[in-house]
């Protein structure tokens, strides 16, 4: 049975508290000013897989389209070029909000499942908090045991060709003070996070 | 001799190995002198921020941080680092709510900042510090007849465009040029190789890739040089995939502007990890007449 959804929104619908959020992120502070021109999806070289370009998500993200946005791939397609800031006729900073965006996904749970690209976030999160440096080897391999382990059969060529140059770092990469940066990292952490 | 601070970040420590050995090479040869930054961690690239801003500032800050200790410049190769600790520099003295978090997280570590670092990528340093008539000076084995497409990627000049033109950078044109070899003109220089999302989404990014070598490819370039490890990888590591997907595609080698530029002033092809390759370039530097010393 095919389903039924409503949509269009009515006022009452949106997420006011969404919209007023995202007016306060980093590099958002002009997003009210945003004339829809579309040169950020225009210049993206993403926006073609994207389930809402750019200049969709601005809009929907300043009228409180909470879970639209949230829930999108696209926020996740980003690969942080910077395109779109640097040709932005506004000066919003479009891939910092990208950024808030995938955030708040992720303290929401609210991102596709199954989606690969948070996954990856999250394991070179975890792992420069553990090591303060990335073991590229080791961070292949945990994505790939997070998400798909099968997958991994077709990088096996890749992996052979990195392992006979010397470019496959399985050993792990450490910096001396982590203690240090434990506690660096810990103090942010008490205090709350800007705009978040 | 003129010295730096060097912050190689994660992965010239890996699969970017080729990018250290070339560097540290020329550098040496053209009487520049890198001191290790000691005990650098991880600048966060583009993936810590998605998960923590204010750690991810913080993280980039304690390398600021302890390079201020030394006043010269720092050099930091990889695009992504070069980005991120631009980034962190400008937004912690443009926002008062992150400085004071970086602050009081680095006072955590024993650590104070100022801001004062100067950031610094190796073709900046290598075009505006050194000079272009100083290194075609040094130049014995010019790269006479090779056909380079100068590719840049987004980061290394977005959203800053520190020492070149966010939208058509010139500097590496110009450092190829003195080499000897023959630029290619390439309207996509400053197009996004894809970043990470080659390896979590290979459908989307390896269509970015295909889009940049064909085009390498229809404008008659020998090799592809490239200014960035995650570049270099994304162009590089998947073409035989590139070639089983695609019936058009052609294989290219994609070098570091370090190992072009090694070549040329002579340098021993195994102090520029020109070995490491995966698609390999002798083939087509023979024939050109180029042999690696």
């Amino acid at each position: 049975m095919t389903a039924i959804k409503q949509m269009m929104k009515y006022e009452a619908d949106r997420d006011k508290e969404f919209a007023h959020w995202v007016t306060g992120v980093v590099g958002a502070e002009k997003i009210r000013q945003c004339i829809q021109c579309g040169m950020c999806s225009a210049t993206c070289p993403l926006s073609i897989y994207m389930d809402y370009t750019p200049r969709r998500l601005i809009h929907l993200a300043r009228e409180g389209f909470k879970q639209e946005v949230l829930g999108s791939f696209a926020i996740w397609l980003c690969a942080s070029c910077y395109s779109c800031t640097v040709e932005c006729p506004k000066q919003i900073k479009v891939t910092d909000v990208m950024y808030a965006l995938k955030r708040r996904a992720i303290q929401e749970g609210a991102y596709p499942k199954r989606l690969p690209i948070p996954v990856l976030a999250r394991e070179f999160y975890k792992m420069v908090r553990g090591h303060g440096r990335i073991t590229e080897g080791r961070l292949v391999f945990n994505l790939f045991l997070k998400t798909n382990l099968l997958k991994m059969l077709g990088m096996t060529r890749l992996g052979l060709g990195l392992l006979r140059t010397g470019r496959f770092s399985f050993f792990k990469e450490s910096i001396k003070h982590r203690k240090e940066l434990g506690a660096l990292l810990d103090a942010v952490k008490s205090s709350k996070e800007v705009a978040a | 001799m003129t010295t730096y601070s060097y912050y190689p970040g994660c992965s010239l420590k890996g699969t970017g190995k080729a990018y250290e050995e070339s560097l540290l090479a020329v550098c040496g040869a053209l009487g520049v002198e890198l001191k290790e930054l000691e005990d650098w961690n991880c600048c966060g690239a583009t993936a810590y921020m998605a998960v923590e801003e204010l750690s991810a500032f913080a993280l980039a800050g304690r390398n600021l941080a302890l390079a201020e200790q030394d006043p010269v410049d720092l050099l930091a190769p990889c695009s992504a680092c070069y980005l991120v600790l631009n980034k962190t520099q400008r937004y912690v003295a443009e926002y008062p709510e992150i400085r004071q978090k970086v602050e009081q997280a680095l006072k955590a570590a024993g650590l104070t900042y100022r801001g004062t670092a100067k950031i610094r990528h190796p073709l900046d340093v290598l075009v505006n510090d050194i000079g272009l008539k100083a290194i075609s000076g040094k130049i014995t084995k010019p790269l006479r007849g090779l056909r380079v497409v100068p590719y840049y990627g987004c980061q290394i000049v977005r959203p800053y465009a520190t020492f070149d033109s966010q939208t058509h950078p010139v500097a590496m044109d110009q450092l190829l040029k003195a080499t000897g070899a023959e630029v290619v003109k390439y309207p996509l220089k400053t197009r996004c190789c894809g970043g990470s999302q080659t390896g979590t989404l290979p459908e989307v990014g390896l269509r970015l890739a295909y889009i940049l070598l064909k085009e390498a490819h229809k404008r008659g370039g020998d090799v592809l040089a490239t200014v960035c490890p995650l570049c270099q990888f994304n162009l590089e590591g998947y073409q035989d995939k590139l070639a089983s997907e695609y019936d058009d595609f052609v294989p290219m080698p994609v070098l570091y502007f370090t190992q072009l530029l090694g070549l040329a002033l002579g340098l021993p092809a195994k102090q520029l990890g020109l070995r490491r390759s995966l698609v390999p370039s002798e083939p087509i530097l023979a024939r050109r007449n180029l042999h690696a010393a």
